[in-house]
């Protein structure tokens, strides 16, 4: 399956490379390079990519490729699932997951390379079973490692890979038991030059962090769960038991998770939290523009609309932008024309806004298109949807754990064409 | 640590050194390749000195700095002597390293190599299934054709391996060796066959994906696994799904007739029912239906809806694709949700995805019309995302929904991205052939864009309104003449040719406008591009014959400047045209045709997806995604007109199943729906029950240690209760989970003792009136109780009746602890069960009495142990066993001088009489003539010490050390005997 790994930063050299069959050369990467000069963009280099005698398939995360070499059939999407699953796990081990970092634990990925892959062939891609084969770096570890000359790498099998439920490792023990459930949903939206929305859907996940002893088994029930339209499950919910009571019966990993996602059905009307009056104009022999923007609450059950953060990309013919924002603090970066303005809270009383001119290329003609302005926002202790969870509840276990639902609204794409 | 920081410590001068390399490229002066060459040299030295330190922090800091360095991809293959010698370190870490070290090198190095294989050999047998585990990993990695038999013999070891982790690493072993060695194909096809009969869903996915490399046309092999395979789908690790739904999808593809018919008849619940039950299969068969589903088609398609709910995008695309080509027409729908929601997922997810619904909204709009706001195209979109999302919008368009796909169009034809721009103008063109009632709409609306500021939105324009005229009969000599007049601000070689040919073509309805277009054109023909040249003179050719009068001149005069061109096709083209057109003695013969050639009607192009001849891939595939065939792509074939037998796929009823499921006819139990786990395991202890009652058998007569270790795992799995209600479904899964614990923490004291199996009489047929009855000790730790031994009974049915209701009945002392087997409710005459009990001897060899009860007779039967299997194997090093026999001198010892047949003075043949008698561990001794076996009592755990050492002339002394004296004596006298005899 998948032959080598090369990791590519954004200057494109190749900063490490790891084989698990023969060892492929690192030309082989040419035809990478080759594609990303052609594309204009980083992100617009294709992920999978043939070359004469291999398939190279990449991903593009925090600003490295990670191009992975297949030399015969599978399904792309496999290959690009564990790349996204290295990552993640990489992210989970050093906190970050850049080319310094990567660096620096060099020794730590590759043990983790050579257990998540045998022969090309997933092997151990769950978190908690890797971290009992490989210890995850701590200052503290480090430090006790070179003092002791004990090492990061477990000796035993871990318990995990040979249970059926092997995303929750055995012996757990806390002081503390609690299990803590973020409810956390994303509104995707295009809304058009008249305010109207042209289309708004609802995704949501519940992240869960839980630090319990022994094997506890948990249910969660929801008021309304028929508004979970479409959902997806971390493997431990049984599913059976979704289907025919809509309850979510499980037995957690240790530590943090993703419980679920899910989509809201889009017969529902979702509420659009922001409004956004705005008037961009560019005349017609002028080198001047005009740009108005405010912002408002709309719909949002009276909580307030926080971290709030638009941003725009002007169009090319832009030389400069003289605005002045109500609240808050704005960036135009002259060369990528890309504009953010940091809004921070919503005041219902006072609304934000930012006005001012930009000043255009002097001779060019108006450009065609207006800018699309895309929001942030987030809004806290309130999930759009109106979903609730109803209770919790565990068994398998003596102890009363302590328990904790947050729930928060966040923008997810949420465009404004102008 | 970076390696750059360790260089620090070195000194100043390598750090220079270091940043020298790093500058440096490969091809620069001689004298910097040079000085890399000796800094690498001089840097090896001292990594060298490392390794070979006495210190292990200093070797383990070495091998650091070298994986570093194979991570650069820089060569570090001159420490390989220096860095294999640690292969054996204690240090797991340090081991870890130098295996990476090796997998990299060792093909480069292949002698050197070989000093390692015996390390990973040793380790092979050592007792921590990982240590195993990773020894045939790092073994199978190593590339060096000569230890090809050594892998084998690994492999096929592995697999009949107690741990079902060490297993798995053999299925993936199989793919290694087979790359390395395709002439090994035939064996290795055996241990697939054999792996794919694993019960354990940790090996499904490894053994499938052995399968898929190794000898993907051997249909045959999935045949008796197809049912268990689909049944154990949910529990596989998320890969191994993927892998084995797209192998299932091929294998039905063979198997099953296709749902696709018109007249077929979908009733979820008619099927449903008489999947059920495997008499009313037959029922079905004969019934005039035209379709009937295979139930083993029913299956596959059941087992993998709920995977679509899986967090893994490739298992939901793997279902998908699944469901796309297996599924009955109206049930590929379910798909769509997943897959639209597989859209939130990162960038390169996405590109796929929207790949494959590309093709698929092609053959099936409705799917996924109702989602088309999904695929609306946001201005952070990845240019190939934005383009492929407009495929689909235009795939989807339709009467009722163009309106609002041309809105939204509108907005993206004024994107800032203008390749975007240009892609959407053509997926204008396309709504505008295919659906007649928009055309004119879209014609104007592009003949607007004409004169929109960018050039290649222009020009784009120009060529979709060439394609939408030609495919328009109609009068458009309005929008022709309006193009004549852009014609000179547009520059896009493409565009200006676009419009001389639409010219040309449609002469007689501008005859003023086109000559005079001919005339602009003669000026500039020099500095034309090819292609516009070629449609000048394509121009001057038509209205010559159209026109003659005014373009007389001007045609020889473009001709002419064509003769002249440096483009050989230009020169040739304009022969060929002055030829046609204008006629001479010699080649007159084409002449009189001209007009019907040039001017001919032409047929209009069709404007079609770029997805349209994607689908002669199946969906999901990287070749799907290329539009190329990928090397190793399996056509997936057309179905059958005639399914093959279907009865291939039936696993041999083995009658253990009734212990499980007693009432005959009903092959499974109603089962609560809501766990998922519990009904799961159910299926699985049935056929484990099974598997574990032909193994045994199997091992009894053939007595291969391999199926009989492999039986040892199944029956780990026995107890778990089926007829579970709530409650006990969780406590049968902790009880799972918990007996897999001890089997793992089991295989680490145990070692497997390769001895034949000797099967007792219980109960004769004669006296037994039909009902025969054999037991032995499979000396596997008892599950019931722990301070039970295990004893297996194999019953058999010789009479011509069936047998009913075999249970056990009274048993004498009546303080005897057995564990009994469950109630058989029937036994088939000629059939045999195996079931397993456990009885407590109180580690003596009284016999333990009971009686065999049938519905209507009993026996009285007894079992008596030999005293060695009251013991259990214990692991202890030389060290323990010498320390342990010295607290038990004196009274708790016995000895002897016996005399041994010759044949028994070899080590090997010494622990295979003593083994065959005791179940007793081996103890590694480190003299040779000192041979030691530990082992525990069952019942109370009291330790028997055994050792035997070798005199000359074949006699030896053997000592016994235990606080059962008893039983030291009767293991003596069995011990001697055993040992006496050849």
């Amino acid at each position: 399956m998948i032959h080598s790994l090369f990791l590519v930063n954004a200057s494109g050299d190749i900063f490490l490379e790891k084989h698990w069959k023969s060892v492929v050369s690192r030309s082989v990467c040419d035809y990478f390079f080759e594609a990303q000069e052609r594309a204009t963009e980083p992100e617009n280099v294709p992920p999978v990519i043939p070359t004469p005698h291999h398939y190279l398939i990449s991903v593009l995360r925090h600003r490295i490729y990670f191009v992975a070499v297949i030399q015969s059939e599978v399904p792309p999407l496999f290959v690009i699932e564990f790349l996204h699953r290295v990552v993640d796990t990489f992210q989970d081990y050093f906190g970050v997951c850049t080319e310094a970092a990567i660096k620096d634990n060099v020794v730590v990925v590759y043990e983790l390379l050579e257990e998540m892959l045998d022969n090309g062939f997933p092997l151990a891609t769950e978190s908690n079973i890797l971290k009992e084969l490989i210890k995850p770096p701590t200052i503290l570890r480090t430090m006790v490692n070179t003092i002791t000359g004990s090492t990061n790498v477990g000796e035993q099998l871990p318990t995990g890979q040979l249970s059926v439920v092997p995303w929750r490792r055995t012996g757990v023990k806390y002081t503390n038991n609690e299990a803590y459930f973020d409810v956390v949903e994303e509104i995707d939206a295009i809304i058009d030059k008249s305010g109207s929305t042209i289309t708004a859907e609802i995704q949501g996940v519940i992240d869960a962090c839980v630090k319990l002893t022994g094997m506890p088994d948990l249910t969660l029930s929801f008021m309304n769960p028929r508004l979970l339209d479409d959902v997806s499950f971390h493997p431990c919910v049984r599913f059976k038991r979704w289907e025919a009571e809509r309850i979510l019966s499980f037995i957690p990993p240790d530590g943090n998770f993703r419980l679920l996602s899910y989509h809201v059905s889009s017969q529902n009307l979702v509420a659009i939290p922001v409004y956004v009056k705005h008037n961009i104009t560019f005349r017609e022999g002028s080198s001047q523009g005009r740009f108005d923007l405010t912002l408002g609450p709309k719909q949002t059950m009276g909580k307030a609309v926080e971290s709030v953060l638009v941003s725009s990309q002007l169009p090319r013919g832009v030389l400069n932008a003289n605005l002045n924002p109500s609240q808050g603090t704005y960036t135009f970066d002259p060369v990528t024309k890309m504009l953010s303005w940091d809004v921070g809270k919503i005041n219902p009383q006072k609304l934000p806004s930012l006005k001012g001119t930009m000043s255009l290329q002097a001779g060019a003609s108006k450009p065609d298109e207006n800018p699309t302005i895309n929001i942030q926002f987030k809004i806290q202790q309130m999930a759009i949807s109106g979903l609730k969870v109803n209770r919790l509840d565990m068994y398998g276990e003596k102890y009363k754990p302590f328990k904790g639902i947050k729930y928060m609204t966040k923008a997810g794409k949420f465009q404004v064409r102008t | 640590m970076s390696t750059g920081a360790l260089y620090n410590d070195q000194g100043g001068a390598e750090t220079a050194v270091e940043a020298g390399t790093e500058s440096a490229p490969t091809s620069s002066s001689t004298g910097a390749a040079f000085g890399l060459f000796s800094a690498d040299f001089k840097k090896n030295e001292d990594l060298k000195e490392m390794l070979e330190s006495n210190k292990e922090s200093h070797k383990l800091e070495a091998m650091k700095r070298v994986v570093g360095l194979i991570a650069k991809g820089k060569n570090a293959s001159e420490l390989f002597p220096a860095v294999v010698k640690n292969v054996a370190s204690k240090n797991i870490e340090l081991k870890k390293l130098v295996y990476v070290y090796l997998v990299r090198y060792a093909e480069e190095q292949q002698d050197l190599a070989l000093l390692s294989i015996s390390t990973f050999q040793r380790a092979l047998k050592d007792p921590n299934q990982f240590i195993r585990a990773s020894a045939l990993r790092v073994l199978s990695s190593i590339r060096v054709p000569i230890i090809v038999p050594i892998m084998m013999l690994a492999i096929k070891e592995a697999a009949a391996d107690l741990s079902p982790y060490v297993r798995k690493t053999s299925a993936h072993a199989i793919q290694k060796l087979y790359s390395l060695d395709a002439d090994q194909k035939e064996q290795l096809i055996e241990v697939i066959e054999k792996l794919l009969k694993d019960k354990s869903t940790l090996v499904a996915g490894s053994v499938v994906m052995a399968f898929e490399e190794v000898c993907p046309d051997r249909i045959d092999l999935i045949h008796k696994n197809y049912r268990k395979l689909c049944n154990l789908l949910v529990d596989v690790e998320e890969w191994g799904q993927v892998v084995i739904i797209s192998m299932l999808t091929r294998y039905a593809r063979t198997q099953f007739t296709s749902p696709w018919k018109e007249d077929a008849v979908f009733d979820e619940n008619n099927e449903k029912a008489f999947y059920d039950s495997d008499s009313e299969e037959k029922k079905g068969q004969t019934e005039s239906k035209p379709y009937i589903m295979d139930p083993d088609h029913r299956l596959l398609l059941r087992n993998t809806k709920p995977l679509l709910q899986s967090r893994n995008t490739a298992v939901v695309m793997s279902v998908a694709q699944l469901y796309w080509h297996l599924a009955p027409k109206h049930e590929v729908s379910i798909v769509t949700k997943s897959l639209v929601r597989l859209l939130r997922s990162h960038r390169e997810v996405q590109y796929i995805v929207l790949q494959n619904i590309a093709t698929m909204s092609i053959q099936r709009k409705g799917m996924f019309e109702p989602f088309m706001k999904s695929f609306y195209v946001r201005s952070t979109d990845a240019t190939h995302i934005k383009t492929l999302k407009l495929e689909i919008l235009t795939n989807l368009a339709n009467e009722a929904n163009i309106s609002t796909i041309l809105r939204e169009f509108q907005t993206y034809v004024k994107s800032q991205d203008k390749a975007f721009a240009a892609a959407t103008i053509q997926a204008i063109g396309r709504c505008a052939t295919n659906i007649s009632e928009v055309t004119d709409t879209c014609l104007n609306g592009l003949v607007l864009l004409l004169s929109n500021r960018d050039e290649t939105v222009v020009a784009e324009s120009v060529v979709v309104i060439k394609k939408l005229l030609q495919t328009q009969p109609t009068q458009h000599s309005e929008i022709i003449k309006h193009m004549a007049k852009l014609f000179d601000n547009i520059t896009v070689p493409m565009a200006r040719a676009s419009i001389l040919w639409l010219m040309g073509e449609y002469c007689e309805r501008v005859p003023k406008i086109a000559p005079d277009v001919l005339r602009k054109m003669a000026k500039t023909f020099t500095t034309e591009e090819d292609i516009v040249k070629l449609q000048t003179v394509n121009l001057a050719a038509k209205l010559y014959l159209t026109n003659s009068k005014q373009t007389k001149l001007l045609t020889q005069y473009i001709l002419n400047l064509g003769k002249y061109d440096q483009n050989y096709d230009i020169r040739d083209r304009t022969r060929f045209i002055r030829q046609l057109i204008v006629p001479n003695e010699k080649s007159g013969a084409l002449n009189k045709y001209a007009r019907r050639i040039l001017l001919a009607p032409k047929p209009a192009p069709v404007l079609e997806s770029a997805f349209k001849d994607r689908d002669r891939f199946q969906l999901g595939t990287l070749s799907h995604s290329l539009n190329i065939k990928a090397t190793g792509y399996q056509e997936l074939s057309d179905w059958p007109a005639v399914a093959p037998d279907q009865s291939v796929r039936n696993v041999e009823v083995i009658e253990p199943v009734k212990e499980w499921a007693p009432l005959v006819g009903k092959a499974k139990q109603p089962k609560s729906d809501d766990k998922f786990y519990s009904d799961e395991e159910e299926e699985k202890d049935e056929e484990e029950s099974e598997s574990s009652g032909s193994d045994d058998s199997s091992s009894s007569s053939s007595s291969s240690s391999s199926s009989s270790s492999e039986g040892l795992f199944y029956d780990f799995m026995l107890p778990c209760e089926l007829h579970d209600t709530d409650s006990t479904s969780l406590l049968s899964l902790y009880l799972f989970i918990n007996l897999l614990l001890c089997l793992s923490a089991q295989s680490q004291v145990t070692t497997p003792s390769f001895s034949p199996v000797k099967t007792y009489e219980l109960l004769h047929h004669m006296s037994g009136k039909g009902l025969a009855a054999k037991y032995h000790f499979p000396r596997q730790p008892c599950l019931y109780q722990p301070n039970m031994v295990a004893v297996q009974v194999i019953l058999t049915n010789c009479s011509d009746h069936s047998l009913e209701e075999i249970h056990i009945g009274d048993r004498s002392p009546a303080s005897l602890n057995i564990h009994c087997f469950n109630t058989i409710e029937r036994l088939e005459p000629e059939a045999s069960v195996t079931v397993s009990m456990g009885i407590d001897f109180s580690d003596s060899t009284q016999a333990a009495n009971f009686q065999l009860c049938t519905k209507t007779d009993q026996f009285s039967v007894s079992i008596q142990p030999a005293v060695g299997e009251l013991l259990m194997p214990s692991s202890m090093t030389e060290e323990e066993f010498c320390k342990d026999q010295g607290k038990l001198l004196g009274m708790n010892e016995t000895s002897a001088t016996i005399t041994m047949a010759t044949a028994n003075t070899s080590s090997l043949a010494i622990n295979k009489q003593l083994l065959s008698v005791a179940n007793v561990g081996v103890v590694s001794s480190s003299q040779n003539n000192i041979h030691r076996f530990a082992g525990r009592t069952v019942s109370s755990g009291a330790l028997v010490l055994v050792s035997l050492e070798l005199r000359e002339s074949s006699t030896a002394l053997l000592t016994i050390n235990t606080e059962k004296s008893i039983m030291a004596s009767m293991l003596l006298r069995d011990l001697k005997q055993a040992l006496a005899m050849a």
